[in-house]
């Protein structure tokens, strides 16, 4: 999140190999600093407020509609090594094997329901901020209900595969008709059908997206596919079956990204800046104050077109949000709510915001609201990751 | 009259007085506990407060050195620290004064950024150091008021 000007002391002589560090990320910016043994005192950041321009180019909204109103659990991801866009087909296949093999695994012989679990990867078009940014891309795994027919058929068959095979991972593949009796393959081209007559039911929705993530791009090589924000919606033992497929296929590495208050206060200007057209949902912050026996929770709910012009009053720069402006937004909160209760907020902690934009937890949870501002949205996030990431 | 000053009064013979500055009670009464627990060549004095400037009903003894503790998680603390700073006397800031920042272990409770402790210890160019009062207490030397090194960590 520190995308800090150029350290106070002044440039080196232009003769000496540090000077490719004018352009470099905040942590070589950080490390030069180090080096030098000078005192790094960084300017405070500027953003930009987002701008519903961007997202207008190539997505349609339709298509991104089932992104909005879903509350997301935010992960940061190294860059993925030896991924390959033309390879979806089969990182489908190897990860609903996975699956199939996880879920089995310690398990008696058992027809479980999971066992037509279909997990399929596709892009996100136009989920980018610049030309740079590699594309999105989207795992989602669904239940496909089989044909009534036949399924008393599928469950016989499958359990004597079981029974016949002892190594669990190639188990999926000899259902998927390499092997075996020509009924397999009948079945299967049967579910292969349109879906007219089958509901699949999304069961767990993952999406990875890199938004302005120049930072990163330019420090990794060419191997290597950077989409440093992932997005999960849906149970989390699917959520860390998936991850670990991921981070033995590609040799990369998931964390929980939480955001602490301080951004959560820079979130909740950036979003208020936001102009819209009607408002969908108050503006409400939620704190927590750490007392015993248990914690009290405070919620301050202001009315969107309030905040909207309180946010004007304190917005001096146009199309650009500074440090002291999100310090001078939250006091003025703070000092009113002050002077009704004689409860200092800046003394607690900040826990939830939401706004008509979006609304974001503490503990890495997002729910976006607003499909101009999307891009905006993600492009914050996609900081966040990428600082957790250096 | 309610600025602190570093030479105002004697010294008092073999003894030194440390001011602690702070919003959270707790905290600044569980580090001059173990504060006093530590074993120091001369008599040591702890003093607390909430806020400068002090009452100046009180008599006390000259104060050696001052310690404001901001705490990362409260923007409270770091309002209050500001504060107070206005009623120190400028000469106090010649190797008298230290910023202890606690709370900087757990990331996702702060409001707080680093850099803005950092910004307010090189201003008035006092060392920084950075504790979990939490956790357990890190207690460096109470004697050395020698080196000034921004940002210490």
């Amino acid at each position: 999140m520190d995308s800090y000007n150029a350290p106070e002391s002044t440039p080196s002589a232009s003769s000496r190999p540090e000077d490719y560090f004018i352009g470099a990320t905040p942590l070589q910016k950080r490390l030069e600093s180090v080096r030098k043994q000078s005192s790094f005192i960084p300017t405070p950041p500027r953003r930009k407020i987002p701008q519903c321009s961007q997202l207008q180019e190539d997505v349609d909204p339709q298509k991104v509609a089932f992104l909005l109103h879903k509350q997301w659990t935010l992960y940061s991801l190294t860059p993925l090594y030896k991924f390959s866009y033309s390879n979806l087909k089969e990182y489908s296949r190897h990860l609903n094997a996975f699956i199939v093999a996880e879920k089995q695994k310690g398990l008696a012989v058992e027809v479980g329901e999971d066992f037509n679990i279909k997990v399929i990867f596709s892009t996100l078009l136009g989920m980018k901020g610049t030309q740079r940014d590699p594309e999105a891309f989207l795992v989602q795994g669904l239940i496909l209900s089989p044909r009534l027919e036949y399924s008393g058929t599928i469950l016989v068959d499958c359990n004597l595969c079981l029974l016949g095979s002892s190594d669990p991972s190639t188990l999926a593949f000899q259902v998927a008709g390499t092997t075996g009796a020509c009924h397999h393959t009948r079945i299967l081209s049967k579910s292969q059908l349109p879906s007219e007559n089958r509901e699949d039911k999304v069961l767990w929705t993952g999406w990875f997206c890199c938004i302005f993530g120049d930072s990163l791009l330019e420090t990794v090589s060419e191997d290597f596919t950077c989409l440093p924000l992932f997005l999960a919606n849906g149970a989390e033992s699917n959520t860390a079956i998936i991850g670990t497929w991921f981070q033995k296929t590609f040799d990369c590495y998931f964390s929980p990204l939480a955001i602490n208050a301080f951004n959560l206060s820079w979130m909740a200007a950036m979003w208020t800046a936001c102009k819209m057209d009607h408002y969908v949902a108050t503006t409400e912050f939620l704190w927590s104050v750490p007392c015993s026996p248990q914690s009290l929770d405070i919620s301050f709910a202001i009315h969107p077109e309030d905040a909207k012009a309180l946010w004007d009053s304190v917005h001096k720069t146009p199309g650009e949000v500074t440090q002291e402006e999100v310090d001078l937004f939250m006091d003025c909160l703070y000092s009113h709510f002050h002077r009704h209760f004689k409860i200092h907020l800046s003394a607690t902690r900040l826990v939830r915001v939401s706004t008509s934009v979006a609304s974001a937890h503490t503990d890495g949870k997002i729910k976006i609201l607003c499909h101009k501002y999307l891009i905006g949205v993600l492009a914050y996030l996609t900081e966040l990751a990428i600082f957790q990431i250096e | 009259m309610s600025v602190l000053r570093p030479l105002d009064k004697l010294p008092g013979l073999n003894t030194a007085t440390i001011l602690l500055v702070g919003t959270e009670d707790a905290l600044l009464q569980q580090l001059a506990d173990s504060m006093l627990k530590e074993d120091c060549a001369s008599e040591l004095k702890v003093h607390l407060a909430k806020s400068l400037p002090l009452p100046s009903s009180v008599n006390r003894p000259r104060i050696d050195l001052i310690v404001f503790v901001v705490n990362l998680h409260s923007k409270y603390s770091l309002q209050n620290t500001e504060e107070s700073l206005r009623h120190v006397d400028a000469s106090f800031f010649l190797g008298k004064v230290c910023f202890l920042a606690t709370g900087a272990g757990r990331e996702s409770h702060c409001s707080i950024h680093r850099h803005t402790v950092v910004k307010l210890a090189h201003t008035y160019q006092s060392p920084l150091l950075y504790c979990d009062l939490e956790a357990g207490l890190q207690w460096c030397n109470h004697g050395s008021l020698q080196t000034r090194a921004p940002g210490l960590k």
